[in-house]
């Protein structure tokens, strides 16, 4: 891991989501949710918010934009409950049970046939 | 939260970027733009036991490397740099994607098998399909608290050996070793190969799709899926 570099520093990180540790949105955003920009930056936006959308032009997940930024995923979380509640972004939830429960039979063998044609 | 550098944060601050950081946008496949459903599986394992060796062979993107933090209070997991106070814990992880469809795209993520990750599986990891749990037979020691999270967990699983070529052992005496119960697939793989990554991949979906199939009470004809190379035959088969 080398997330935190020196301009990326635990400071850093808690001046880059005005303080807050956590979010309303913070349980609904999982690391795979895909989030798409719904409008381009506009000048004197948060650095960190402007480069998520410029990278969610087309769909990305939490992950890959937490990867993206170097930043731990919680924190990307906030930034992304930032857009979201200005309507910025919009998040597309996976639709897979969130519980121990097993996915539906056809998603699966959709799956399958596709790890075959890898 | 974030005030104090956790121990791999700490451990690495002055590190080089390494060919697992971020890419640039110049290497980032993007997906399709109807994609709206990220599925995830969960290669478990100890270190060095080649979790994102295994994710580079299969994914359509260079492994990216991210981390989750949490914070220590309340929570017993060691806390090797002995700070004070409040601090945070971090978990690193390795990651990889293959696109299933204009609609689906499943994101596999290499995790560490340690105690304090197991705090995070909920938050992380919740919808996961299924995991794959990679074992070393080096350091079978490492695989049992993995094992043994996973069915507290109850999440479906297989394990796959990694085969370094050390000294052989049949995959009976890996089972016998890890005290594994029959159900849970078995299998050997190399995880720098493609196909025998693959193989691993497609066992444990088609576990996943045997175990959805009955407990929908289906009587439906399974669905018998050709596998190219089945590593599980070659490798049951081997002295």
């Amino acid at each position: 891991m080398k997330r935190l570099g020196p301009d990326d520093d635990p400071d850093r990180l808690y001046t880059v989501t005005g303080g807050r540790s956590r979010s309303a949105d913070d349980r609904t955003l999982d690391l795979v949710t895909l989030i798409v920009s719904e409008c381009d930056p506009t000048p004197g936006m948060q650095s960190e918010h402007a480069r998520i959308l410029t990278m969610c032009r087309r769909p990305l997940a939490v992950v890959e934009v937490a990867a993206e930024l170097r930043m731990p995923v919680s924190v990307v979380r906030i930034l992304l409950s930032d857009l979201l509640d200005r309507g910025q972004v919009t998040a597309r939830h996976p639709r897979t049970p969130a519980t121990a429960q097993l996915p539906a039979a056809d998603l699966l063998k959709e799956v399958l046939d596709a790890l075959h044609r890898l | 939260m974030h005030s104090t550098a956790s121990e791999n944060a700490a451990g690495n601050a002055t590190a080089p970027a390494s060919g697992t950081a971020a890419g640039t946008d110049a290497d980032r496949i993007p997906l399709s733009a109807t994609a709206d459903n990220g599925l995830k599986i969960v290669i478990v394992g100890g270190f060095g036991v080649g979790k994102t060796t295994m994710v580079r062979s299969v994914s359509e993107i260079r492994p990216l490397n991210t981390e989750e933090t949490m914070t220590r209070a309340g929570v017993g997991v060691d806390d090797p740099t002995g700070v004070e106070g409040k601090s945070t814990t971090t978990v690193a992880f390795d990651f990889g994607r293959i696109s299933i469809n204009d609609s689906a795209v499943l994101y596999l993520f290499g995790a560490p098998g340690q105690e304090r990750f197991w705090f995070l599986w909920d938050r992380l990891f919740s919808g996961t399909l299924g995991a794959v749990v990679l074992v070393d037979t080096r350091r079978l020691d490492d695989s049992w608290y993995a094992i043994d999270r996973l069915e507290a967990h109850g999440m479906p699983f297989i394990v796959a050996h990694n085969d370094f070529g050390g000294e052989p052992h049949t995959l009976e005496q890996i089972r016998d070793a890890l005290d594994l119960s029959p159900e849970v697939p078995l299998i050997s793989c190399d995880a720098r190969e493609r196909e025998s990554s693959k193989a691993v991949l497609i066992a444990l979906v088609d576990h996943l799709y045997a175990l959805s199939t009955q407990a929908a009470g289906s009587t439906q004809e399974p669905v018998s899926f050709q596998e190219p190379v089945s590593a599980q035959e070659t490798a049951e088969s081997a002295p």
